[in-house]
């Protein structure tokens, strides 16, 4: 599993930027059959957060409509230069964490 | 008002079975597979539950909320779908939520994204995974206790339902 996370280097004080998250998951649904049609068990994210300077900017609180690799964009307004810290939680209880730095001038 | 608004799902039942006709056999297939895969898509009924769980029981307003996603996906398995709101989001009037629905699907709530005062833009972007071809409703909750409903119909070229093994 990994997150592949796009945001800007830079950005312009008070200014919106876009930031694009996408985590490798299964995002097992449980909907989903084998060839023998044995369910595969479900195990989806269930929470999505992303904060900036330790605040909450989106939280994510998500069901079995999410597709796979779950994919999430959003923007924020740049206040000051600080760190994005994403955290993602599975209902098998893992945890998945990715950070990045905002560069704000 | 756009007749986007007037029957929230309301012909859920003909839409799905229009669209599963689509393709060929997919009618036949399409029963089937869907029983095993633990029961029928969301009825119209389902969605409007949903909605009115969220919004304890205000109707939802029309025009603030843009719903963007393709008119025809291939599969159902993930079709991107961006939702706005059209707000200021100042700190007295802001969105404070954005719930996705979908009215075909088992469960109609795809996800629910609570927005901060540091969002800078009244948008998010997913990408959802769809039963059939349905409608996608993007339903807002504003700071001032309003909600905002926009949707837009998609269709799905392999019915999604055939394709339950792929998701």
């Amino acid at each position: 599993m990994s997150a592949r996370i796009r945001v800007p280097e830079l950005a312009k004080r008070g200014e919106a930027v876009e930031i694009r998250t996408l985590l490798e998951h299964l995002n097992e649904s449980g909907w989903r059959r084998d060839e023998e049609g044995k369910i595969y068990p479900r195990r989806i994210v269930t929470t999505f957060v992303c904060t900036y300077g330790g605040a909450e900017v989106i939280r994510g609180d998500l069901k079995r409509g999410i597709s796979r690799n779950p994919y999430f964009s959003f923007w924020l307004r740049a206040e000051e230069s600080g760190e994005l810290v994403f955290r993602w939680e599975d209902e098998g209880g893992a945890v998945f964490e990715e950070k990045a730095r905002l560069e704000v001038v | 008002m756009k007749k986007r608004g007037s029957g929230i799902g309301g012909a859920t039942r003909r839409r799905f079975v229009a669209g599963a006709a689509a393709g060929a056999a997919a009618v036949a297939v399409a029963a089937p597979v869907l029983l095993r895969a633990g029961g029928a898509g969301a009825t119209g009924a389902d969605l409007e539950a949903a909605i009115r769980a969220i919004t304890k029981g205000v109707r939802p307003r029309e025009d603030r909320v843009k719903v963007d996603a393709p008119p025809l996906a291939e599969t159902g398995t993930a079709v991107p779908v961006t939702v706005t709101v059209e707000s200021p989001m100042t700190e007295q009037d802001r969105v404070s939520a954005i719930h996705i629905l979908l009215e075909a699907n088992p469960e109609p709530e795809a996800g629910r994204f609570t927005l901060g005062p540091r969002c800078g833009k009244a948008e998010v972007a997913t990408r959802v995974r769809m039963f059939a071809a349905q409608k996608v409703y993007g339903l807002a909750a504003m700071s001032d206790g309003t909600f905002w409903i926009g949707s837009i119909h998609v269709e799905v070229t392999l019915a999604a339902c055939v394709e339950m093994d792929v998701r």
